[in-house]
């Protein structure tokens, strides 16, 4: 901890020079290139850097899908174009069976764990913890640096994984044994399933030094007078996902372990009574349960999705009171159900498991826990119902989002009603439904939620805006795009068209959907298209966009606003200001917006 | 060159639009940001109320253009249960789904910045919120009631009187196991399994119980005849999804599992219903199982008990194709075994 101090204390000199040169982007003198860009202790910098190799994985995540919904759309074309770029895994220009295994494992593990997981709690919890709860830094900036490069070491190892010659791990990305631990049954499952368990492995010790980091900086660094109720809602939702993330990652970790074993050191975790046809021969693994895995994997898994969606969850509820020009509704409403859903989210992990054979007394458990977490989420959407209800709204891209983010949230959140039933789950289980709900509920709204928050506090991270107009076609097309390629993939998984499926032409009672699967095809290429031109809005902004020349520019109570345009490490150029208040008093007693640091006037009335 | 093009034109579109964002954002500077703001926020505004109404309208039209291709009507009797509980959970969430998403439009749309108003300061509202509490939580109560009481009926024993059949997945086809007239499945285990020596299930031939069972390629089934399926893997995790049923299980290597359905249309009832001279019921494997996943197809055929029987009696038993006898007489001891065995049982 010595060396917890001494950083500490360096961090202290940074800021007392930063006084004379906040403006000015001049950084304390004995900061290099590598210090300051690389191994950069600065967590917003840190942020930065979790986002922008966000958006790298994302771009090759949603390539994925593009070339995946290529096969889906025309599985009768051939595309000469991708022989040449992928070789053997797209002969004739046609995508191969075990190349759209691959593509769907990693699209699924890229989106979950690299974007929506490191992407989006790691920039946010990075940038807006220690700036809205008024400390310097984290508690460990040095393990919060860790925290990056275990992540970005992951991601070296899964990007190398795509190039074996065996090809990736083509498991799904739930990487269900047998499949998964059987090179004989599946190609994917040699070296790419090791370098996938492998990068996972580093996965998580980012995630648990992350995590570890954002709580204790939560509950030990607050400024004076910022107690846990006067905390905006971004980060009590980033407090939670650090709280499922620490609690969830290693029982993940402790499945994937077992699985390696089983694949490397002849172990029978997940096997038994296995004969593969492939090589004739039946394997010595006795005795052990494939369903044990599901349990690990999902106890993981379950909470994983709530990882995702709530600081999308957070940054929306900050994003939709600051431009309604209104507090957030419910405030302690909000927070006991960003609670209450973290405390359920342990408790429902079975509900993917309700055809696995599973004792249908416990099935039951499962139905009542998982359909009781929509209460707590119906509480959030009237919420922000009511936020928006009598407000002043300006409609920033920010606040498109935030809206998108709620209207997608009730679409998906309402089908996970479906699902969570174990009656409808038998006929909708692993088919397109499915995919169709998870996509908008954790998917896209989690996405809109990520994108709100970069067009909100984009100022504050580069001292320059993104280009509206650009922000309004993204989300316009985003939006649109969304809905036209997940609506109508219900009703595929109405008529029980199973995911996964690459082509439906076999079959007779799947096949009558080719025009709709043309057209989603078509729109998901227009709307990767459309996050392309984003990527480049951001980029171009980052050094050309329009200059932020208010420290407010939203016009917002909360501290992140109250340090200087440009902040450099220490965030503040004097003293750490001190709270007097909770963070949305936004149009009380006439007054457009009173900041958190004003102290309670004479005769302000209380809410 | 088709892609070529199709990349030119993207790439060109793509200039336009930065152009004409790049101008605005300049003379969104010199009129004032502000007036800028007041301007896109009435587009932005209106676009949003129509959103809400074309979306609404392309909600109907989906639903008109897709609903004849989804369901049908159920092909079992539980399946009905669950064809039940997901319209009234339809109509439950639909009712949701339309009340929030207008007011939700409605409001961005009605509440759109204005010199005129301020923003009205509404931070909580106890009695609100408990209502949003309890409605929801009554209507999940009622779900949650309903689900769990069909669970219960689907999930629960099969009758007495139900057929037994066993399937097997493996990569990348489904066999099926009828135990015989002994009605009793023989003993097996996996190492046993030699397609080479026509033994594709590891069936033990010194059990009597397994000398009359037959294995098919297709699963026939009596209507109006509870069946139940006792479903096992030899490789990978597979899953025997039958949609005209309704019905789905896991096939999991070691852990069999099980389940049951009544079938009520024979599949040329269903030719009639349809009026699709090639309807067929299908089986799909719905839990993915390596690269020949998407053509994991098994056939179901529903017919009458006379049609089954006489089906089921030209099917050879495994045994004798595994033990062919090279003279016509000495077919003799296999069948006397066949009678032991359903002594044995009697």
């Amino acid at each position: 901890m010595s060396n917890e101090a001494n950083l500490h204390g360096h961090t202290e000199i940074v800021t007392t020079h930063e006084v004379h040169h906040d403006e000015h982007h001049v950084h304390h003198h004995k900061e290099t290139f590598i210090t300051k860009y690389i191994f950069s202790q600065d967590h917003k910098t840190i942020g930065k850097q979790f986002l922008i190799t966000g958006i790298a994985w994302a771009v090759i995540g949603g390539l994925f899908s593009v070339l995946f919904r290529l096969q889906l759309g025309f599985p009768d074309q051939t595309f000469p174009i991708l022989e040449t770029f992928f070789g053997r895994y797209a002969k004739g220009g046609q995508i191969q069976p075990e190349f759209y295994y691959a593509l769907i494992t990693m699209h699924g593990t890229v989106l979950v764990f690299f974007v929506l997981t490191a992407g989006l709690s790691g920039t946010f919890a990075n940038l807006l913890i220690p700036l809205q709860c008024g400390a310097r830094d984290m508690a460990s900036p040095f393990l919060n640096m860790l925290s990056y490069w275990f992540f970005f070491l992951a991601s070296v190892v899964m990007v190398s994984s795509l190039f074996v010659s065996t090809g990736p791990a083509s498991g799904g990305w739930t990487m269900y044994p047998p499949l998964s631990a059987l090179g004989d049954a599946n190609e994917g499952s040699r070296l790419g399933t090791d370098l996938w368990l492998v990068a996972m492995a580093l996965f998580v010790v980012s995630s648990l030094l992350g995590g570890l980091n954002y709580i204790s900086t939560i509950l030990n660094m607050r400024t004076k007078g910022m107690s846990m109720t006067r905390l905006p809602l971004t980060i009590w939702a980033l407090f939670f996902t650090a709280i499922l993330g620490v609690l969830s990652f290693p029982v993940l970790l402790s499945g994937f372990i077992l699985l390696l074993f089983d694949r490397n050191l002849g172990t029978s975790f997940y096997l038994s009574d296995i004969f593969i046809s492939q090589t004739g021969q039946a394997l010595a693994n006795e005795g052990g349960s494939a369903i044990l895995y599901q349990h690990l994997f999902w106890f993981l898994g379950h909470p994983e999705v709530y990882i995702i969606i709530l600081p999308s969850m957070g940054i929306v509820s900050e994003v939709l009171a600051v431009n309604s020009r209104k507090p957030i509704f419910g405030y302690m409403a909000m927070v006991g159900s960003l609670f209450a859903i973290t405390i359920l989210a342990f408790l429902v992990w079975a509900h993917h498991m309700f055809v696995t054979g599973l004792n249908p007394f416990l099935g039951s458990i499962f139905v009542l826990l998982t359909l009781l977490i929509a209460v707590p989420s119906a509480i959030k959407v009237f919420n922000w119902l009511t936020t928006l209800w009598r407000g002043n709204i300006r409609l920033t891209p920010a606040t498109l989002f935030s809206i998108g983010f709620v209207s997608l949230f009730i679409s998906g959140g309402l089908t996970g009603v479906f699902l969570g039933n174990s009656t409808i789950d038998i006929h909708l289980h692993d088919t397109k439904f499915i995919v169709a709900h998870f996509h908008i509920v954790m998917g896209v709204a989690s996405f809109f939620g990520m994108f709100a928050g970069v067009y909100h506090w984009f100022p504050k991270m580069f001292g320059r805006y993104l280009n509206n107009t650009l922000g309004f076609i993204h989300f316009w097309v985003t939006i649109i795009g969304a809905y036209l390629i997940f609506w109508p993939m219900h009703y595929e998984g109405l008529a029980g068209v199973p995911r996964r499926y690459l082509d439906l032409r076999g079959w007779h009672n799947f096949n009558h959907f080719g025009e709709l699967n043309k057209m989603i095809t078509v729109v998901s290429i227009i709307v990767f298209a459309v996050q392309l031109m984003f990527i480049f809005n951001f980029f171009y902004s980052i050094f050309k966009g329009r200059k932020v020349r208010h420290q407010n520019p939203w016009g917002a109570t909360t501290l992140d606003w109250t340090t200087p345009i440009r902040p450099g490490h220490g965030n503040w150029t004097g003293e750490i200001p001190e709270v007097h208040r909770w963070a949305y008093d936004y149009g009380k007693d006439g007054r457009e917006f009173i900041p958190q640091t004003e102290p309670i006037g004479k005769g302000e009335s209380h809410h | 060159m088709q892609t070529f093009f199709i990349i030119l034109i993207l790439a060109f579109g793509f200039l336009i639009t930065f152009q004409i964002a790049k101008a605005s954002e300049y003379v969104a500077v010199l009129r004032g940001e502000e007036k800028a703001r007041r301007q896109t926020n009435r587009i932005n505004a209106f676009l949003l109320l129509a959103f809400l109404v074309i979306g609404l309208i392309g909600v109907y039209y989906c639903n008109e253009r897709l609903k004849g291709k989804i369901l049908g009507e159920s092909a079992s009797v539980q399946g009905e249960k669950i064809d039940t509980m997901l319209y009234i959970t339809l109509a439950i969430t639909g009712v949701v789904f339309f009340i929030t998403q207008i007011l939700l439009f409605w409001f961005a749309y009605k509440y759109q910045e204005s010199d005129k108003r301020k923003a009205y300061y509404y931070p909580h509202n106890n009695k609100l919120e408990i209502i949003w509490t309890v409605i929801p939580a009554i209507a999940l109560t009622a779900l949650v009631g309903f689900g769990i009481y069909y669970w219960f009926k689907i999930t629960g024993d099969a009758p007495e009187n139900a057929m037994q059949v066993e399937v097997t997945g493996s990569q990348f086809k489904w066999e099926f196991r009828y135990p015989g007239r002994d009605g009793v499945f023989g003993k097996k285990y996996y190492k046993e399994i030699s397609p080479e020596k026509s033994n594709p299930l590891g069936q033990i031939w010194d059990d009597p119980y397994n000398h009359d069972d037959a294995i098919t390629t297709e699963l026939h089934l009596v209507v109006n005849k509870p069946v139940k399926l006792i479903i096992g893997s030899k490789d990978v995790i597979h899953d025997v999804g039958l949609t005209a049923f309704r019905m789905k299980m896991d096939a999991v290597p070691g852990t069999p599992t099980t389940m049951w359905f009544t079938p009520k249309f024979t599949t040329k009832q269903m030719i009639e219903k349809t009026g699709d001279p090639d309807f067929v019921y299908e089986l799909s494997c719905d839990q993915m199982c390596g690269k020949g996943h998407y053509g994991m197809r098994g056939v179901v055929i529903v017919e009458t008990q006379e049609e089954y029987d006489r089906w089921i009696i030209s099917q050879e038993s495994q045994y004798s194709r595994a033990h062919p006898q090279p003279a016509a007489p000495k077919s003799q001891p296999a069948d006397t075994t066949k009678v032991a065995a359903v002594n044995l049982k009697n």
